[in-house]
């Protein structure tokens, strides 16, 4: 089916989210829309499936208008939409997940669970999906999970299908079976409209890519741009996406875990015996899909979360007994993973969120009372200094953007003395600009001899930043490697092949991601 | 570039009468959104729903309506009459009486409205903290009665120096309301129950203790079978700050410094930046290190001195016996006083004025014109039903709708600062083709 959109304006207030977009997806074309978080994507997508209805413009389906006043009359005219988090119930099982608000009924509405099951059979046979309808959502892999969002999709008869950041939560090694059935979708003549911001998969699996940039449409490209051009005209200037950094000048170890292991409150081994040592002035990665033990790894070492067993050192102290506190205060710099709720408090000041853990150390406070002057000087020094983008800082911190929000809790944790570095996705949510300064902040930390342990599940930003990486898999570390390791490698190892094995199965076969590396850098 | 600045500046077209226009709008949008433009305005239409039921119970009025279309002049100039008479008795029995024989009295109700706001304020703050720091704290009725009590006892039970007595029973209340309050602090602390729940049963503990003790000799020290206590000493009593004539007692000056007290504890110490952090993000206080059950008990232990303090004050500055119905709708009260101030230190001081003074006068108006004290807990209830639901407040005074796109100022500042550096930046390449 094709897709027209002819100057579709979607305002909040005054607030314009899409400016005028005019955009064609012809049948059976795989269409990028490649953009930062916050460009208006997922506003557009949203128009399109009938959640917003647009101020002006009209969306045309084969060329006959059409108003949609809700996904319902979406899905009706043929627009399925698979959304970045998934919209399933864990304990339905495959079928009742498909039937769900078109259930087949049988007489005096009884569902029909045989006509249900033979179609979610007949779609899998189709496309090859190798889902099994009986099957509980929460026992299946996540790439399954995202099959059976586009199972669901299809069985009612969507031509057009829209993916909402579709590979964000994939292996590598998934998204090539993601890209496989993409492939299918488009020889049967399914129109596909494929939103991300990562440009690799772009150049890999689009026909065509139009790039929007603060709700307008900046500019179309064939795959066959480079990414520095794409990327360039994604963010509207110049980016480096690779930073420039010295090779790591590793000291002698600084921080170090032995045996660390974790149990979850339902009893379940989420960190296994993990071992980690990291030099001064060495970058180490954790690399692994998420939900591997990541999130439990960094909240054990800063002590949110108690370790059954292993020591955590810093410096020659064991820190496994210590407080949030007393760790905080030994040197540890902490980034977290959520910043919205773990990093800031979105009604307090900036000023309240940059001495948010030094709230009762010197030189903010005496212990008993504050030093408000005091806490205001230093927060408009570093923030001037970490280029934080505010009015004052005395307004809220949910008054910045992400990357500024996220560049005071940068601020906050290295304006001190620390003695080693942690952060969980430091990127995640962030635009290219704040990407690159968050990464040469930290690669600057590393050169001041300061061990730092990043966790990341973005490969890009893993070989970015990394010395070493350990990949980790179901809470367990599969295995070390060098920072400039083979990406397939990295994900076979990401879906627990041993090292050596990994090396081994990359070399004879590549993934399309892989392989599009190759050409990325001409 | 230039199509892109225009459509990221608000302020570009149009010139200055626009922009003008806008600020304009905003002030307006701001001030709306202030609450206490919303709190002002929920007193106006508490005041205009009290002069409905004033008029509906009223039996002049009643008696016009019988020949409305008569003469239905009569029936309005009843009704101004009648609110005209009630409010203005309000007003004189809350504030200033020009109707009073002696000067003295005509500034008695305002010392009244003092006297009736000392508890209400001291519990209204020991709430507040509880609110900002995220636990509702329901058991103000109980912690005031365990205040009360400690501070009865000492004060009759114990023969001790001027000064040292007074102290000793007020510290002794608010140990009280500490040690209750701290219940159900440490109950949250330790196992996580809801504060909610604890606090309310506690509240009936605390009656049922009180009852209790009054029936016990060794308690009330009266000998007699009157479920009373003796009289507190003169020693132990919080002191007339006017003499004579008024009952207007140091409790007050406690209030003040009470108020100072917690807007220091709030916005200047450690702990309290702990306790507002718990109170928003908890997780983001745990992370940065702040030991969240020890704060949360503390906040429910000072709240509950607080809470203490104010049934110490009301007992020895006013009351000066122990009775079953010592707290009255105290507790209950001083969560309303504590909603109204929006809970903030000084915010709650004058809501607890205003409700003193509502009770105050409200007397004066029953005894001068018949109207029934119980328009009072009418104001009251409407006051606070319109505090919690300001979208109601401004659809009644059409106000714009604050959610309303741009948000606030930040935002705003934001997005100009956005705009500015997208001015600053290099024109992209507009089309990328090989």
């Amino acid at each position: 089916m094709k897709l027209q959109l002819k100057g579709v304006t979607k305002r909040f207030g005054t607030f314009t989210a899409n400016d005028r977009i005019d955009l064609t997806v012809q049948p059976g074309e795989i269409h990028a829309l490649l953009g930062e978080n916050g460009a208006g994507k997922s506003t557009l997508m949203n128009t399109i499936y009938g959640l917003y209805s647009p101020e002006e413009g009209e969306i045309l389906l084969d060329d006959k208008r059409v108003t949609f006043n809700g996904p319902g009359d979406a899905v009706e005219a043929g627009i399925g939409m698979v959304h970045q988090h998934f919209m399933l119930i864990p304990v339905f099982s495959v079928t009742e997940s498909v039937m769900l608000g078109y259930e087949p009924t049988k007489t005096a509405g009884i569902i029909d669970f045989a006509e249900a099951r033979r179609r979610v059979q007949e779609i899998s046979a189709r496309f090859g999906f190798d889902v099994d309808p009986d099957a509980m959502i929460e026992d299946l892999p996540v790439g399954a999970q995202q099959r059976v969002e586009i199972i669901k999709a299809l069985s009612r008869d969507a031509r057009v299908l829209i993916l909402d950041e579709p590979t964000a939560v994939l292996t590598p090694q998934e998204t090539d079976e993601l890209i496989a059935i993409m492939r299918q979708l488009k020889e049967s003549g399914t129109s596909i409209v494929f939103i991300t911001h990562k440009l690799r998969e772009v150049r890999a699996i689009a026909d065509k890519i139009t790039v929007i940039r603060r709700g307008k449409i900046v500019g179309e490209a064939l795959p066959d741009s480079t990414e520095t051009e794409l990327a360039s005209l994604m963010v509207g200037r110049e980016v480096n996406l690779t930073t420039q950094k010295d090779p790591a000048e590793p000291g002698d170890v600084g921080f170090s875990v032995q045996d660390l292991t974790v149990v979850s409150r339902a009893g379940k081994v989420v960190l296994d015996n993990v071992s980690l040592d990291i030099a001064r002035g060495e970058i180490l990665c954790v690399a692994g899909v998420d939900g591997n033990g990541q999130t439990e790894l960094a909240e054990a070492i800063l002590g949110l979360r108690e370790a059954v067993d292993g020591t955590i050192t810093l410096d020659g102290t064991n820190l496994r007994r210590m407080s949030v506190k007393d760790r905080l205060n030994a040197g540890i710099g902490f980034v977290p993973e959520d910043r919205s709720t773990d990093g800031v408090i979105p009604a307090f000041s900036i000023t309240e969120n940059f001495v948010l853990d030094q709230y009762d150390q010197q030189p903010y406070s005496n212990g008993v009372a504050m030093k408000p002057s005091v806490m205001r000087e230093a927060a408009v020094e570093q923030t001037s200094r970490f280029d934080v983008r505010l009015g004052t800082v005395d307004d809220p911190i949910s008054t910045l953007s992400g990357g500024n929000q996220q560049k005071v809790v940068l601020a906050r944790e290295m304006s001190r003395d620390i003695r080693f570095f942690l952060a969980s996705q430091p990127t995640r949510g962030l635009d290219v600009g704040s990407i690159e300064f968050v990464h040469r902040t930290i690669i600057e930390e590393r050169d001041k001899g300061t061990p730092c342990l990043i966790v990341s599940t973005e490969l890009d930003e893993v070989s970015n930043l990394a010395d070493r990486i350990a990949v980790m898999y179901r809470g367990v570390v599969v295995g070390i490697v060098p920072g400039d390791t083979d990406r397939d490698v990295l994900g076979l190892m990401m879906a627990g092949v041993p090292v050596e094995e990994a090396y081994a199965q990359a070399k004879d076969h590549h993934t399309i991601l892989g392989g599009a590396d190759e050409g990325a850098q001409a | 570039m230039s199509t892109e600045k225009k459509n990221n500046d608000p302020a570009e077209p149009g010139g200055a009468l626009k922009e003008a226009e806008s600020r304009l709008h905003y002030a307006v949008r701001e001030l709306s959104q202030s609450s206490w433009v919303i709190t002002l305005l929920s007193v106006v239409v508490a005041l205009v729903v009290g002069a409905l039921l004033i008029l509906a119970t009223n039996p002049q009025v009643q008696s016009t309506m019988g020949y409305f279309f008569a003469q239905p002049g009569d029936f309005f100039l009843t009704s101004f009459e009648v609110i005209r008479d009630a409010y203005s008795a309000l007003f004189r029995g809350a504030v200033y009486d020009w109707q009073a024989a002696t000067p003295e009295r005509s500034i008695r109700p305002i010392t009244e409205t003092l006297v009736n706001a000392v508890p209400l304020i001291l519990a209204g703050l020991g709430i507040a903290i509880g609110f900002r720091s995220g636990m509702l704290n329901i058991g103000g009725q109980g912690q005031i009665i365990l205040g009360a009590t400690c501070a009865a006892f000492i004060g009759y039970a114990y023969q001790l120096p001027l000064g040292a007595h007074l102290l000793l029973a007020l510290v002794g209340g608010a140990l009280g309301g500490a040690i209750w309050g701290g219940i159900a602090g440490v109950l949250k602390a330790k196992t996580g129950a809801n504060e909610v729940i604890v606090t309310i049963m506690l509240n009936n503990i605390a009656l049922y203790l009180l009852a209790w003790l009054l029936r016990q000799q060794w308690f009330v020290q009266t000998g007699s079978n009157q479920p009373i206590s003796a009289p507190v000493e003169d020693s132990a009593r919080l002191f007339g700050l006017l003499g004579g004539g008024f009952r207007l007692h140091a409790g007050i000056l406690l209030a003040i410094a009470a108020t100072v007290f917690v807007w220091w504890l709030l916005e200047r110490s450690t702990l309290g930046f702990e306790f507002r952090a718990i109170g928003e993000n908890p997780e983001a206080a745990r992370t940065a290190g702040v030991n969240v059950p020890k704060a949360t008990a503390l906040v429910l232990i000072i709240g509950g001195g607080l809470c203490g303090l104010g049934g110490a004050a009301h007992l020895l500055g006013t009351e000066y016996r122990l009775g079953a119905g010592i707290a009255g709708t105290l507790g209950f009260d001083a969560i309303t006083v504590a909603l109204l101030g929006r809970s903030k230190p000084l915010g709650t001081f004058l809501a607890g004025v205003l409700f003193g003074g509502l009770r105050a006068g409200g007397v004066l108006m029953q005894a001068q014109t018949g109207t029934p004290i119980d328009i009072v807990l009418v104001l009251q209830s409407v006051i606070v039903l319109l505090i919690a639901a300001p979208p109601l407040v401004r659809a009644i005074f059409f106000l714009p709708n604050p959610d309303g796109k741009p948000r606030s100022t930040g935002r705003r500042r934001l997005r100009n600062q956005q705009a500015a550096e997208a001015a600053e930046q290099p024109t992209p390449t507009q089309e990328v083709s090989k």
